[in-house]
C-alpha cells in the first residue's frame, strides 16, 4: 500500500512571505484550500491533495523551520508560524481560505484562527495538536525509535510496512530529514505539542470548524476530540475507525469525501 | 602532570539482567530498581574512595552529574562536593561538570560554586557541560535551545562572578533584574571553568578563545579521538586564536585500571568495564543524541564514529576497550606507556583518571589507586 499519489506531484514553487522563503507546492482550481502539514515535514503529494484538487486549488506548504524553506532567525514557536501564516493569508490569497491541519498544522491553525478568521473561510483539524487533556499524555514520539514512530503512525500496519522497506534515504533527503526533525523538536518538545495559553481562547474561532480523529491514534489520542468540541462552538467531530494519526492518509476515501462535502458547504 | 580522581558513582547494586529489560539505564529505567539503604552503603564507598585520593596524592576530586539514571547517582554534585570539602584539606574539588541549560535560572548555579569556592577557601574548579541527550528527555528543556541556554547561561555566571552587583542581566532565556552574588566566588577572578566534551568543533572553538582558555576534557573516548581532538584544540588556539595552548589545557578522561600483571589487570576490570559500557552507558540515538542537540553536521559524523555509543545491540568486551584505548587498563608499566604514548603526541598534562567504573568492587577501586598512585603517577610528575 502506497501513500503517494499516482498522480505527477506538482513542481515546487517558492513563495515568499515577509522575506521568508518557503517550498510550495500547488493543484487545482476553484476555492483556495490551504493544508499545515505535520511534525514530519512535507508529506509527498499525498492522494488526499490529489483530490482535493479536483474541486479546489490546493496549496500545500512546507512551513518556516521544514524541509526546503527557510529557517528564519526570529522563528521560535508555534504562535510565530501562526502569526508566519497570518501574513500568508493576507498576501498570497485573493479570497478567505479553507484551512486544513494535520497534526501540528492543525494546532498552527488552531493558533492563527484563534487570532484572526477574517482570511479564514473554514478550519479542518485532522489530529491537531495545541491542546492537552490532562491525564492523556500523547505518544512520545521524541524517545520511539524510526521504526517505533512509524508504526505507531499507523493502525493498518501494511502502510507501515510500505514505509519501512523503501530505500534508505539519500544523502539530500537525510538531510532534510534532519531539518525536519530538529523542525519537530523546536516546536513540539516543551511544553509537549501543546500551548498552555491555546485552549482558552478558542472560542475565539468563529468560522465553519471541523475535527477529524483517527478512533486508534496512538499519538494524540482520539479523547482529544471531545475538547476541541466543547471549546469551540458548533464544531463537527468525527472520530474515523480503523485509522491512526492521519486520517487524511490512512482512510483517504472516506476522509476526503467528507472534507469535500464540509468544505462545499462551508463555502457556499 | 596533574591528576584528578573522578567519579560517576554508578548504581553497582543494580539487576543489570532485570534492567536490560528496559529500553535503557537512563530516564526509563523503574526507580524500584533503587534501593535507597543500598543507594547509601554506595555513597560512604565511594565517598571513602574519593577522599583517599587526596591521601594517595591525587591533585583533583573529580564529581559529575546526570540525572534520572544508574549511571551515576549525583543528580546534584554540589553536594557530594561539599561533603568532600568536609573531609579534605588540599585537594582541589572539581565539579565536572553542572548542566548549564537545563537549569530554570543558572544564578543559583553561580551561587551554589560560590559558596563552595568559599567553603574550600579556593579549592573549587568548575566545569561547564550542556548535559547528555538523555538530560533534555528527563528535565523537559528543549534541547533545540541547549546550545544558546549553555551560552547565556555561561556568560550570565562568569558575569554574576565578576562584576560587581547589582546589575541587570538581559537575555533571550534567561533574564534577571537583580544579579548581586552573595557570597561571591573566594578565588580572583573566579573559580577555573573546566569544559568536559565528547568533542566538536563548535566547542573547541569557543573554550581555547584567548578571553577563555578554559582546559578542554575529551571524555570516554577511543585514543585515535582523543589525540585527533587535543590536537585540534591546540591547532585551533594557534591557527584561530594566535596563541600556544598549555598542555594544562589539555585534559583527557579515561577509565583506568592497574594491578601488577596485565593478566590481572584485564581480569579485574573485566566486569567493571564491560557492565559500564554495555549496562549503565547504552541508549537508542532517540536519547543520546536528540534532534537540535548538536549541529545536523556534528550528529551525521557522531553517528559515524560514535559506534561504541548509542547501541544496544553492541556487546564490547574488555579487549575492544582496551584495543581502541577508551579504556587503560594494565600493568603499571602499560599503563605509564599508554599515557605517555599520548602524552607523547598531543602534550597533555591533565589527566582525569576514573579508577571505579561499572559494578568493580570497593577493594579493586582500592588497590588501583593505590598502585596508580605509588607506581604511575611519580613517574609522570
Amino acid at each position: 500500500m502506497s501513500v503517494i499519489s499516482p498522480a505527477e506531484p506538482p513542481k515546487p514553487e517558492t513563495l515568499v512571505t515577509r522575506g521568508t522563503r518557503v517550498r510550495i507546492r500547488r493543484a487545482g482550481k476553484g476555492k483556495p484550500v490551504l493544508f499545515l502539514h505535520g511534525a514530519g515535514g512535507w508529506p509527498a503529494w499525498l492522494p488526499f491533495f490529489e483530490r482535493l484538487s479536483h474541486h479546489f486549488a490546493v496549496t500545500v506548504p512546507e512551513h518556516p523551520g521544514f524541509g526546503g524553506s527557510d529557517d528564519p532567525h526570529w522563528l521560535r514557536d508555534v504562535p510565530d508560524l501562526a502569526m508566519h501564516y497570518l501574513d500568508v493569508l493576507d498576501g498570497a490569497f485573493a479570497s478567505p481560505v479553507h484551512v486544513i491541519g494535520h497534526s501540528l498544522g492543525g494546532w498552527i491553525a488552531a493558533e492563527a484562527a484563534a487570532r484572526n478568521t477574517r482570511r479564514i473561510a473554514s478550519l479542518t483539524l485532522l489530529a491537531p495538536a495545541g491542546i492537552r487533556v490532562k491525564g492523556v499524555p500523547p505518544g512520545d514520539n521524541f524517545i520511539w525509535s524510526p521504526e517505533e514512530a512509524i508504526r505507531n503512525r499507523y493502525h493498518d500496519q501494511s502502510f507501515a510496512d510500505a514505509l519501512l522497506a523503501a530505500p534508505p534515504p539519500d544523502e539530500a533527503q537525510l538531510d532534510l530529514d534532519l531539518q525536519n526533525r530538529v523542525a519537530a523538536v523546536k516546536f513540539g518538545w516543551e511544553p509537549r505539542w501543546f500551548n498552555p495559553a491555546l485552549e482558552k481562547w478558542l472560542h475565539r474561532i468563529d468560522v465553519p470548524t471541523q475535527v477529524i480523529w483517527g478512533v486508534q491514534d496512538k499519538i494524540l489520542p482520539s479523547a482529544y476530540a471531545a475538547l476541541w468540541g466543547e471549546r469551540i462552538r458548533g464544531a463537527r467531530i468525527t472520530k474515523v475507525e480503523a485509522c491512526g494519526h492521519s486520517p487524511h492518509i490512512e482512510q483517504c476515501d472516506l476522509v476526503t469525501a467528507h472534507v469535500i462535502d464540509f468544505l462545499e458547504r462551508a463555502g457556499a | 602532570m596533574k591528576f584528578t580522581c573522578f567519579h560517576l558513582m554508578p548504581y553497582r547494586p543494580l539487576d543489570l539482567k532485570a534492567a536490560a529489560e528496559h529500553r535503557s539505564a537512563w530516564v526509563v529505567l523503574p526507580n524500584s530498581f533503587y534501593d535507597p539503604k543500598k543507594g547509601a552503603a554506595e555513597y560512604d564507598s565511594y565517598l571513602d574512595q574519593l577522599t583517599y585520593a587526596e591521601k594517595l596524592g591525587f591533585d583533583v576530586i573529580g564529581v559529575n552529574e546526570h540525572h534520572q539514571t544508574a549511571y551515576g547517582m549525583m543528580p546534584a554534585p554540589n553536594l557530594i562536593a561539599s561533603a568532600l570539602i568536609q573531609r579534605t584539606k588540599t585537594a582541589k574539588i572539581a565539579v565536572l561538570g553542572r548542566a548549564l541549560p537545563i537549569v530554570g535560572n543558572p544564578i543559583n548555579i553561580a551561587e551554589e560554586f560560590a559558596m563552595l569556592d568559599v567553603l574550600s577557601k579556593g579549592r573549587l574548579i568548575s566545569g561547564f557541560v550542556r548535559g547528555i541527550g538523555a538530560e533534555y528527555h528527563s528535565t523537559g528543556v528543549n534541547p533545540a535551545f541547549s546550545h544558546e541556554r549553555f551560552h547565556e547561561a555561561h556568560d550570565l555566571i562568569i558575569k554574576a562572578w565578576t562584576t560587581t552587583g547589582p546589575f541587570e542581566f538581559e537575555g533571550n532565556h534567561f533574564r534577571n533584574r537583580y544579579v548581586n552574588l552573595w557570597p561571591r566566588p573566594y578565588q580572583t577572578p573566579h573559580p577555573p571553568v573546566w569544559i568536559p566534551s565528547m568533542g566538536s568543533r563548535e566547542t573547541i572553538e569557543w573554550a581555547s578563545a584567548p578571553e577563555r582558555k578554559y582546559p578542554f576534557l575529551v571524555t570516554f573516548s577511543a585514543e585515535a579521538a582523543v589525540v585527533r581532538y587535543l590536537n585540534m584544540y591546540k591547532e585551533t588556539a594557534q591557527a584561530m586564536h594566535g596563541y600556544a595552548a598549555s598542555g594544562s589545557q589539555l585534559g583527557w578522561a579515561v577509565p583506568l585500571y592497574v594491578a601488577d600483571t596485565d593478566e590481572r589487570a584485564k581480569k579485574e576490570a573485566k566486569a567493571g568495564i564491560e557492565s559500564l559500557f554495555n549496562n549503565f552507558l547504552p541508549m537508542p540515538w532517540e536519547m543520546l543524541l536528540p534532534p537540535g542537540y548538536t549541529s545536523n553536521a556534528s550528529l551525521k559524523a557522531t553517528m559515524k564514529i560514535r559506534t561504541a555509543l548509542g547501541s544496544r545491540a553492541r556487546n564490547q568486551t574488555v579487549d575492544e576497550l582496551m584495543g581502541n584505548g577508551t579504556a587503560v587498563i594494565g600493568s603499571p608499566r602499560t599503563v605509564l606507556e599508554k599515557i605517555e604514548r599520548v602524552r607523547g603526541q598531543t602534550g597533555l598534562e591533565n589527566l582525569i583518571v576514573m579508577p571505579q567504573f561499572g559494578v568493580m568492587p570497593d577493594e579493586f577501586a582500592k588497590r588501583n589507586m593505590e598502585l596508580f598512585a605509588s607506581e604511575v603517577i611519580p613517574k609522570l610528575r
